[in-house]
């Protein structure tokens, strides 16, 4: 079993995504969380109300009237030194984008957590990804959880990373609604020392809002100045990679777990023809098809991205270059998109253009609404993607999988 | 197959704690072996309606591997186990995520067991539960129905009594030592381990084989295609009402101001026939038509528009569409004229009505001795959610206590 290789302190907890990151909130001694509730996301304020109530967590636990202030409020307690945590789902995150937007513009590492829902309409509770992904251009930093334990790990992370002053970016922490945020599984939970040691005060330095440090923060401007302030956000987001690495690798020795890479993790690519991508909880039925295609001697290999943003362009380039061909599974849609294909899809295609080699490249779109990704849709693709290798071209570039005709 | 699936359907949020309390104790237990586990509920099933069949699942493995090949999924493609906590379920489930409905075994695998918590005997719940191709088993843990895990209840032990008794009928799962220090660990010590090791040592299995129970076809419905659906999310309304039990009225029926007291046509409202929700329904109302004095309550105030106004001005509760909550019971001012009975006592749908039409004495005499069980069982506050015998969650159960011997 894995808990041989980990450190004795940790203790074992049979806890969903969303608990894992309630007691993330915890461990990492959050100041400020603000709720208001949406499904799947409110799985989260549960377990902080829990904690809280159980005298385990001391923090402001502010359910407000609205996501929309939801965010505000965080986005001021940031502004202030406190650290902070909060979330949405579906159109309960659209409805608070106003603030999120700011908050990424004021440079304020506000932590939130995204249980990934389809947007209405239709209502529906299962998972999509268009809603976390309306950040993606915005400043925010945007990763995609696999598992609860990586639920935990990546929230103690965001403070780290989202708080160094290299960056003072807001970070999203993207979990699928449904197969994470309410899936018990065997975590490991560290202790507080470790987790002290790990990560550091907030320290804003001279930007705090204080009256000892007199400030104006968000002034409006004009065309005079907007361009350089971009470009400030724009430095910051370049600067995250460098401060992702440097925080994943001493993680990783804390705590004993982590991937090779920060940003995305690769399966028996090595020496694979076709490629698999995609992000999230989808990862499970692709490693399970990949291992059974793989057993049938097919060279199938996947790559989850975790970081969306940065997006890693030279890793994934990297990993992508040595196969014949890409499938870019996609839990996201993007109408009238070029090719018609998936968000990711056109990401990776855009980062693999300036290969000498470029794969063959085919857009998935799969599990919208929180429809299951099984196994033999994942074998039925990779079956699609041999054709093309087989033909030399691509007759369908993008393809809709489990959707009923 | 090193992997082992279990479920525990149970009566949504009423048992959402006893559930999640036997799921979350299988994966503990397995751990002590040194498997791997996950336990998660039906998504589609919350936010849970009161009395709705839900699931929550249990799922090991040898390895994270293999376990992998289970997770990210709503429902276990089949199961080795399936418990069934309330044991008017045999007869069915809907979930209110819509699936049409599912017979209580449609998971459980050839040569596998569906433990049920039960006072019925194995044969009488055998003719609720619908056939299988494969044969099975059935195990009875003698007990009512429990809410032991809603906060206002007692702890009855239902939780530890079904796992010693899974422990027996499952051991590649867990073994029963495993099983106990789980408890323990969980602070459940003393008198409830006790109660896990007897239900173990007591549990029989019951082989039911291939063919054997209700022969029903349970009603399923058509997903359509995406080129079928109508555009922009629309959902035609269904056509108008036609009368009671499908009577020609034409054009001049008027619904809303033709006397339904009295009227010689009755009414029976359109209803959706794939969507009808009467699995959530653990008692059903028993009505007296000869006391009632129409007085339009039970229609009125019906919250799922059940009743059905019958030609000579009666209301006859549609059994495919009454989901027992019992609402009927409490409005109407007449003692006695519709009193809310156990629906293990029943088995099938059929209208009362037709039955009082058909034949008044022996309507009464069943109606009756309905009513009679029902009352004794009210004495042993056999069942007590909804609206039905208020305040009664204190009361003790004598009879249990004989049924599973003393625990001391």
């Amino acid at each position: 079993m894995a808990t041989e290789t980990l450190p004795q302190t940790e203790r074992e907890e049979l806890i969903s995504g969303s608990e894992a990151i309630a007691i993330a909130c915890s461990l990492a001694d959050v100041d400020v969380i603000t709720a208001y509730p949406i499904r799947p996301y409110d799985t989260v304020m549960q377990y902080v109300s829990k904690l809280k109530a159980d005298g385990a967590f001391d923090c402001d636990f502010i359910v407000a009237e609205s996501e929309h202030s939801q965010f505000e409020i965080v986005k001021h307690a940031s502004a202030v030194g406190a650290r902070t945590f909060c979330g949405s789902s579906g159109v309960g995150w659209f409805y608070a984008f106003e603030a999120i937007t700011v908050t990424a513009g004021l440079r304020l590492p506000v932590v939130a957590m995204v249980g990934n829902r389809a947007l209405d309409d239709p209502g529906a509770f299962g998972v999509e990804h268009n809603d976390a992904m309306a950040v993606r251009d915005l400043g925010w930093m945007l990763y995609w959880v696999g598992t609860a334990q990586e639920a935990l790990d990546i929230a103690l992370l965001s403070w780290r990373i989202a708080e160094d002053p290299r960056v003072f970016l807001p970070m999203a922490i993207s979990c699928d609604g449904s197969f994470l945020t309410h899936s018990q599984a065997i975590v490991n939970v560290p202790t507080q020392e470790m987790v002290d040691q790990f990560l550091p005060q907030y320290d804003r330095g001279r930007l705090q809002l204080h009256p000892d440090n007199p400030i104006t923060v968000a002034p409006q401007v004009n065309e005079d100045w907007l361009m350089e302030i971009r470009r400030q956000t724009d430095d910051a987001m370049r600067r995250s990679s460098d401060v992702i690495r440097e925080a994943y690798e001493e993680f990783k020795q804390l705590f004993g777990r982590g991937d090779d890479s920060p940003f995305i993790e690769e399966y028996m690519t090595e020496d694979a023809d076709i490629v698999l991508v995609g992000m999230g909880t989808l990862a499970m039925p692709v490693r399970v098809a990949v291992r059974r295609m793989r057993e049938q001697g097919k060279k199938v290999g996947f790559v989850r991205v975790k970081f969306f943003r940065p997006f890693a362009t030279d890793e994934i380039r990297e990993a992508l270059s040595h196969c014949k061909a890409v499938g870019v599974i996609d839990r996201d849609y993007s109408y009238g998109s070029p090719s018609y294909g998936g968000v990711l899809f056109n990401e990776i295609r855009s980062a693999l253009y300036t290969l000498d080699n470029r794969p063959l490249m085919q857009s998935f779109i799969a599990g919208l609404g929180g429809r299951e990704v099984l196994v033999r849709d994942v074998e039925e693709m990779t079956a699609m993607v041999q054709d093309s290798i087989d033909s030399g071209q691509v007759k369908e570039e993008n393809t809709w999988i489990g959707v009923r005709e | 197959m090193s992997t082992v699936a279990v479920e525990v359907v149970y009566r949504g949020i009423f048992q959402k704690t006893l559930a999640r309390n036997i799921v979350r104790t299988i994966v503990f237990a397995a751990r002590k072996e040194g498997k791997i586990g996950t336990a998660f509920g039906r998504y589609g099933d919350s936010p849970e309606r009161n009395g709705i069949p839900a699931k929550q699942f249990a799922i090991v493995s040898d390895s994270p591997e293999e376990l992998e090949e289970n997770l990210a999924v709503y429902e276990a493609g089949e199961v080795d186990v399936t418990i069934n906590v309330d044991d008017t379920m045999c007869k069915g489930i809907e979930s209110w995520a819509w699936y049409g409905l599912q017979p209580i075994n449609a998971l459980t695998k050839p040569g596998g067991t569906l433990i049920v918590t039960s006072r019925q005997e194995a044969d009488a719940l055998i003719e609720d539960i619908h056939q299988k191709d494969s044969a099975y088993n059935l195990s009875i843990v003698p007990a009512t129905t429990s809410f032991s895990g809603l906060w206002v209840y007692k702890d009855d032990h239902t939780d530890v009594r079904i796992l010693g008794a899974l422990a027996k009928v499952c051991p590649e799962l867990v073994g029963l030592d495993s099983m106990l220090a789980a408890l323990e660990d969980q602070d459940w010590g003393g008198l409830k381990l006790t109660s896990a090791r007897n239900s173990f040592d007591r549990t029989t299995q019951r082989p039911v084989e291939p063919g054997e129970g209700n022969d029903d076809t349970p009603f399923t419905f058509e997903l359509l295609g995406w080129r079928a659906m109508e555009d922009g999310l629309v959902i035609r309304g269904i056509e108008g009402a036609t009368g009671f039990r499908g009577s020609a009225l034409g054009d001049s029926y008027d619904p809303i101001n033709s006397p339904a007291d009295g009227g010689e046509q009755g009414y029976e409202p359109t209803r959706n026939s794939v969507f009808k929700k009467f699995s959530t329904r653990s008692m059903r109302p028993v009505i007296n038509f000869e006391t009632c004095i129409k007085c339009t309550l039970c229609w009125l105030q019906c919250p799922d528009t059940c009743f059905d106004v019958t030609p000579d001005g009666l209301y006859d509760a549609n059994m495919d569409a009454c989901c027992g909550c019992a609402v009927c019971e409490a409005v109407c001012p007449v003692p006695d004229c519709i009193t809310m009975v156990n629906e293990a006592e029943f088995n099938d749908n059929n209208s009362q009505w037709e039955h009082w039409t058909r034949d008044k004495d022996g309507y009464q005499k069943w109606m009756t001795e309905l009513i009679e069980v029902q009352k004794a069982h009210d004495a042993d506050s056999e069942r007590s959610h909804g609206y039905h015998s208020p305040g009664k969650y204190e009361a003790e159960s004598e009879s249990e206590v004989a049924l599973t011997g003393d625990d001391d």
